[in-house]
């Protein structure tokens, strides 16, 4: 279930705004007008017959297909003190998102066919589409493989054991296998966890100094290779790489897309902006993981996000309470928020500081994450589609204020930055979610 | 958040060496078998989640000497036990009254925290694997008994810089003064890392070579509680780096053995070394009260 079944909209023209959709490579002043939920049409400006109950002018605007958010943490079930499917949601309408797809690390883990179907249940208030990922074993303990059809059948979109590695080899071969036969992607949390127990950072001259100890890039490296190696040898595995940190990976990654693997993966926001030294006196803030790496890994991050190798932008909105965030570093859980500043992170470092096109950047946000988990129709604005659209003002400037978050939680590094891109209008089946 | 409160000595990376230099003035001034009575009518608390002999004592014994009133909260036996919050510990404390914090924690940056969210000045007594600002001031004090100057000395940090905070402590400390500091160690405990603690800093793989024409050789306790899973065998840590009379041969006649205790006789230096008398072990611990009587006169705004 999808909030397009919630309300039958009516008719929407966005007029006048520059659209971008790479998956039909239009980048051009268009009008569109939105019917009945689906996009009726996309035509040059003024060229579009006819009225429409409500008229958007998107003058100045960039119009682009539905944000699509592959990783985040919604908390629910189990888990509300943190976030709930109606204030993360919130959040990501805010942010521009119109669909998510949300981690079954909760409490209890989303392993079955009941708790797919309850995520989507009217009843959870959600304002954008949300699209679970199933746990690829039962309680993600890695051990037994959970039912890929019925969940795929249920809504479920991937699988992954996020947080929780698959490491054992058998696991993550019968994971590959049966996940090729049912066509779903095995989202991976690459991290050798026998190799950072007790580690809150990454290794690096900064953990050093403060006494913390240090995650390697090898221990994400290692794993990503073992996975694109793997997912080679099963014709039709689809390897998704999460939230992929380090150059290493990279190079995992870029082997096996040169290979037959069909490997994918996503970069964060933080990522992408931040490095290791940004924890400077034990920020918890600056507390993630995979970590903040080194700014050699972030450069590596920059070239790859540019040159097609990243398939995603993705958040890893991972909202946390603050009493689990303002302690001792190492004992401080693990994530930030992302969802209302990755679009404005992105300009920002990608398109401004690093000359990244905005189509480019628009692609990550859309046709990328809807092709690496298969969402027909969403991702882009060709006719026919979803009447999911985002617009936004790639030249407002704007100050994040954590208190005027929708998201229930604070635990950001960006609160008081001044970001270039603010999101102006997302919405979601033809209807309007969020207005700035 | 707040401001860290004057007077808390959190670390020894963000002092100043002109701060470090009055701190040891001070406590070159401190007596303590006539203490002056800087400290009457002021409150210590002493906090520690860890286990400590020396610190926690001369802490006490400093603070009382100046005529503080002491208390000592310990993990164990507190409501730390029921799963308070170092904050809302820290909180309750300042509410019944303190006027200077002690904390030692398994934590690296714990005191950064507490000091972060308190009125009072907070004393670093050792910070997990971080820093422990007190012993590398009384390490400085006593080296400055028996040397002219910090500056040009040769010394020689031997062992676990990795998971020491004594390490990180003296290291910062000494390369401010111009110390020529080498470490020496298995790659396991002194990773290439550690040379970004201080500009100027060597690594010597051989205890031979980092302990020829030593002024100063600081040895540091194989922390057996801290080796799990590492590739670390005793035997072949005590054949290549056990300071015994024979290696120290190598090192200056004058030099001077230190080692911040507990020592573990026979692991990290053998019994002779630690008793020859070139061995400072001993006065290390007795110079740490006034040592700390100058931190907490410090603490309270009375550093004169």
């Amino acid at each position: 279930m999808t909030a397009k079944d919630k309300s039958r909209a009516g008719s929407l023209l966005i007029k006048g705004g520059q659209v971008i959709d790479p998956a039909v490579h239009l980048n051009a002043p268009m009008d569109v007008l939105l019917r009945d939920g689906h996009v009726a049409e996309v035509a040059p400006v003024n060229k579009i017959r006819g009225g429409a109950d409500e008229t958007f002018d998107a003058r100045g605007l960039v119009v682009a297909p539905g944000f699509i958010d592959l990783h985040v943490h919604l908390r629910e079930p189990g888990q509300n003190y943190k976030e709930t499917i109606a204030t993360g949601t919130a959040a990501a309408a805010a942010g521009g998102f119109t669909s998510v797809c949300c981690m079954p690390n909760t409490s209890p883990v989303v392993d079955s066919v009941e708790w797919i179907s309850w995520l989507q249940q009217p009843q959870r208030g959600a304002v954008v589409n949300v699209f679970p990922i199933a746990a690829a074993t039962q309680a993600s303990k890695g051990a037994v493989l959970t039912d890929f059809r019925g969940l795929q059948r249920a809504g479920a979109v991937a699988v992954s054991d996020d947080g929780r590695p698959i490491l054992n080899e058998t696991v993550m071969r019968d994971t590959l296998r049966l996940a090729a036969e049912t066509n779903l992607p095995v989202i991976q949390h690459a991290e050798d966890t026998r190799a950072t127990e007790n580690c809150s950072m990454n290794e690096s001259t900064t953990s050093f100094r403060l006494g913390l100890r240090g995650m390697r890039a090898i221990s994400e490296a290692s794993v990503v290779d073992r996975d694109v190696q793997m997912a080679q040898q099963f014709a039709g595995a689809r390897l998704h790489v999460a939230h992929i940190s380090t150059a290493e990976a990279l190079k995992a990654v870029r082997r096996g897309k040169r290979g037959k693997a069909r490997v994918t993966c996503e970069v964060t926001p933080h990522h992408f902006t931040l490095i290791d030294e940004n924890v400077g006196e034990y920020d918890t803030y600056c507390k993630m993981n995979p970590p903040l790496r080194s700014a050699a890994d972030r450069e590596a991050l920059l070239v790859a996000l540019a040159d097609g190798t990243v398939d995603a932008i993705a958040t890893d909105h991972a909202p946390h309470a603050t009493h689990e965030k303002i302690i001792e570093f190492e004992k401080a859980m693990f994530g930030v928020t992302g969802l209302e500043t990755a679009l404005g992170l992105a300009i920002t470092q990608l398109h401004r500081e690093h000359k990244i096109p905005l189509s480019r950047i628009v692609e990550l946000f859309t046709a990328g994450p809807a092709r690496v988990v298969d969402l027909r129709g969403r991702g882009t604005l060709a006719r026919g589609t979803y009447a999911d659209v985002t617009i936004f003002d790639p030249k407002k400037r704007w100050t994040f204020e954590t208190d005027k978050s929708r998201s229930k939680a604070r635990n950001t590094p960006f609160d008081g930055w001044q970001l270039t891109g603010k999101v102006v209008a997302t919405i979601v089946g033809g209807k309007i979610v969020y207005r700035s | 958040m707040n401001k860290v409160a004057r007077g808390s000595l959190l670390d020894i990376e963000h002092l100043s060496a002109a701060e470090i230099t009055g701190l040891l003035q001070l406590a070159r001034r401190m007596n303590p078998l006539k203490p002056r009575p800087l400290l009457r009518g002021k409150r210590v608390l002493l906090l520690f989640y860890e286990a400590s002999t020396r610190t926690r004592s001369s802490f006490e014994i400093a603070a009382k000497s100046m005529g503080a009133m002491t208390t000592l909260v310990l993990s164990s036996g507190s409501s730390i036990e029921k799963g308070e919050s170092l904050l809302d510990t820290a909180y309750t404390l300042q509410a019944v009254g303190s006027d200077v914090m002690v904390i030692r924690n398994p934590y690296a940056g714990a005191p950064l925290l507490m000091a972060s969210h308190l009125k009072v000045p907070v004393i670093n007594a050792g910070d997990g694997m971080h820093e422990h600002p007190s012993q590398a001031l009384l390490d400085a004090y006593t080296i400055l008994r028996h040397k002219k100057t910090l500056n040009g000395l040769k010394v020689v940090i031997i062992g676990d810089i990795y998971h020491s905070r004594v390490a990180r402590s003296a290291i910062h400390l000494l390369a401010k003064f111009g110390a020529q500091v080498t470490l020496c160690g298995p790659p396991e405990f002194l990773p290439e890392l550690a040379l970004c603690l201080a500009p100027g800093l060597h690594i010597a793989r051989s205890t031979e070579e980092a302990v020829r024409g030593a002024d100063v050789v600081m040895v540091l306790r194989v922390q057996k509680e801290r080796l799990a899973g590492m590739k670390i065998r005793l035997q072949d840590y005590i054949a290549r780096y056990q300071m015994t009379m024979a290696r120290l041969k190598l090192a200056k006649r004058d030099a001077l053995v230190m080692h911040p205790g507990p020592i573990i006789r026979g692991l990290e230096l053998t019994w002779e070394v630690a008793d020859c008398p070139q061995s400072v072990i001993v006065e290390e611990v007795h110079n740490g009260v006034p040592v700390r009587m100058a931190i907490l006169a410090r603490a309270v705004g009375k550093a004169k």
